[in-house]
């Protein structure tokens, strides 16, 4: 057996490491992986051609976008802000947990633009959370504070990655239907989201955990130096 | 019998709308793009598979010349969205739900209730779910309509400002599953599954689940995306070995699979929107400060993600 077939995998790590065009990484991967499994350039293209075809529903879930236009023009992201500040005045584990939860459920319910690092962590969830940690804790130490505002935008990430797949409509669940339909195994998209479940709750409560903990930190430093003053 | 043909008519409209409103917008790059993309939905059963062929390598010279740019349609003001916001309250979130709870709750209906209306099924076979999607999409924007009266073409400038703010990006994830089916038809999984059945021990399911979720999540860091890391996953480990050799089900080792991927998103520079970017934003000293209160996360959740493969795809499967 010729191993050749297995450059064109080379090819896309390659190119997505060095940020070629992710598109052009993509078709070129598939034209040598074709080539060099004998196809003539011709009949790549028609395979390629017949396999976008074949798999144009992953891309229709774009449709979604003028429902979310229009609520955002009528103040969605707003809105979502004022539901984020109506926590203001909890401490900064209580905070960032309720947010992880929110942005978890909203990504599950195809919301997923709702939160986000330059409209929502930026503006709002790292200021409160901050203000939370030094009502609480004092005023934080440089390394503190980074790791209060650092621990804000991972919680954005946290809650969106591993809310988002709950949603069936997708592109990461369409793209595994996607393949698995060219291996031949016929899967639905709500088969694949709800086996997103069980991983959502693992990362709600590992990262509530360490949300958690970074508040502890927090507490236990500001206790050693009240002893440091009383001393 | 509604078909994906309907919903490929609805999406084709859709894109040939935004085509025509980058075109009075002077973008030609962004009009000839979604313009070809409509063209694959209204006509791609139609046209032969070289034409198909021809539609993507289209696409593709586009988005590589760089021709697509991001558009700003007329929209309203923050001060106006505040006073929306204030004025509409968390009713706003309703008609974004109607999506969802269509097409769950229509997919749940469909396959429970005996509905024998039309012969042969109303829905093409397991394509109900994502026709329901499109059916709550289109009473989603009734309602969003009849309730906020907004300009009529406001729904389609406001979906073209977020589309193009997606770019080619929009289409990069339907051209991720198209290179996996060339590489199934290349039989790159036969060629990995062979070779990687010579370096794990055989009958090992274990061992050659950690090596797949391993796989996605190292792919990831390297290139930075866990859509790219899953066909190259799924034809060297995942299909070949866990599904066919081992009859492991396919639903958790594909979705919990792209989730493991996702765990190495967490941990990659590359990944640069999340990880280096807010860093950015937040003005941090460290670049890398995201990513280091991210490891404590993504390794047990890793650890997570192999178990229920595990457990999910094999224990409780067989």
């Amino acid at each position: 057996m010729s191993y050749w077939p297995l450059l064109g995998i080379a090819l896309v790590v390659i190119g997505f490491a060095l940020r070629f065009n992710p598109l052009m990484v993509v078709v070129g991967a598939a034209v040598a992986t074709g080539l060099l499994a004998g196809l003539d350039f011709v009949a790549v293209v028609e395979a390629l051609g017949k396999a976008f075809n074949d798999n144009r529903y992953i891309s229709v879930t774009w449709i979604i976008l003028p429902v979310i236009g229009i609520l955002e023009r009528h103040g969605l992201q707003q809105r979502a802000r004022s539901v984020i500040e109506s926590v203001r005045g909890a401490t900064m584990g209580k905070l960032l947990v309720i947010y992880l939860l929110f942005r978890q459920i909203t990504a599950a319910l195809g919301m997923k633009d709702i939160g986000g690092h330059p409209q929502a962590v930026r503006p709002l969830v790292a200021p409160i959370a901050e203000a939370a940690a030094e009502k609480s804790h004092g005023e934080l130490a440089d390394g503190d504070r980074e790791k209060v505002l650092a621990m804000s935008a991972a919680t954005d990430n946290v809650g969106l990655f591993f809310g988002e797949d709950i949603f069936f409509a997708i592109a990461s669940i369409l793209l595994i239907q996607g393949v698995f339909e060219s291996y031949g195994y016929p899967l639905t998209p709500l088969q694949l989201s709800v086996w997103a479940i069980p991983t959502a709750v693992c990362a709600f409560v590992i990262h509530s955990w360490r949300i958690t903990a970074l508040d502890r930190r927090l507490t236990r430093v500001r206790q050693v130096e009240d002893k440091e003053d009383a001393a | 019998m509604i078909t994906y043909e309907w919903l490929y008519v609805l999406a084709g409209s859709f894109f040939a709308l935004w085509s025509i409103l980058s075109l009075r917008d002077q973008l030609y790059g962004n009009a000839a793009f979604w313009g070809i993309l409509s063209v694959s939905f209204f006509a791609g059963s139609y046209l032969s598979d070289l034409a198909n062929g021809i539609l993507v390598l289209a696409l593709v010279a586009i988005a590589g010349a760089g021709q697509l740019k991001r558009s700003a349609p007329e929209t309203t003001l923050n001060e106006e969205r505040e006073s929306f916001s204030e004025k509409f309250g968390n009713r706003l979130f309703v008609p974004a739900l109607i999506v969802p709870i269509t097409a769950v709750a229509g997919t749940l209906l469909y396959n429970y209730l005996p509905l024998s209306i039309v012969e042969g099924g109303l829905f093409e076979e397991r394509r109900e779910t994502l026709i329901l999607f499109g059916v709550g999409v289109v009473i989603a924007l009734i309602a969003a309509m009849v309730w906020l009266r907004p300009a009529a073409l406001a729904p389609a400038e406001e979906g073209r400002r977020l589309l193009d703010s997606i770019g080619w990006a929009a289409i990069l994830p339907q051209m991720l599953a198209a290179l996996g089916a060339v590489f199934a038809l290349a039989g790159v999984g036969d060629i990995i599954g062979d070779a990687a059945s010579g370096a794990i021990p055989e009958g090992s399911i274990f061992l050659t689940v950690v090596v797949f979720a391993l796989g996605m999540a190292l792919f990831t860091m390297i290139m930075g995306n866990a859509f790219a890391a899953f066909p190259v996953m799924a034809a060297a480990i995942g299909i070949p070995l866990l599904v066919e050799g081992y009859g492991g089900n396919p639903a958790v080792i594909g979705a919990v699979g792209m989730l493991a991927g996702f765990c190495g998103t967490l941990l990659t520079p590359m990944a640069a929107n999340f990880n280096i970017v807010p860093a950015a934003l937040l003005e941090l000293k460290d670049q890398n400060a995201v990513i280091r209160q991210q490891v404590g996360t993504a390794i047990p959740l890793w650890i997570c993600n192999v178990v229920i493969i595990y457990v999910g795809a094999f224990l409780l499967w067989n």
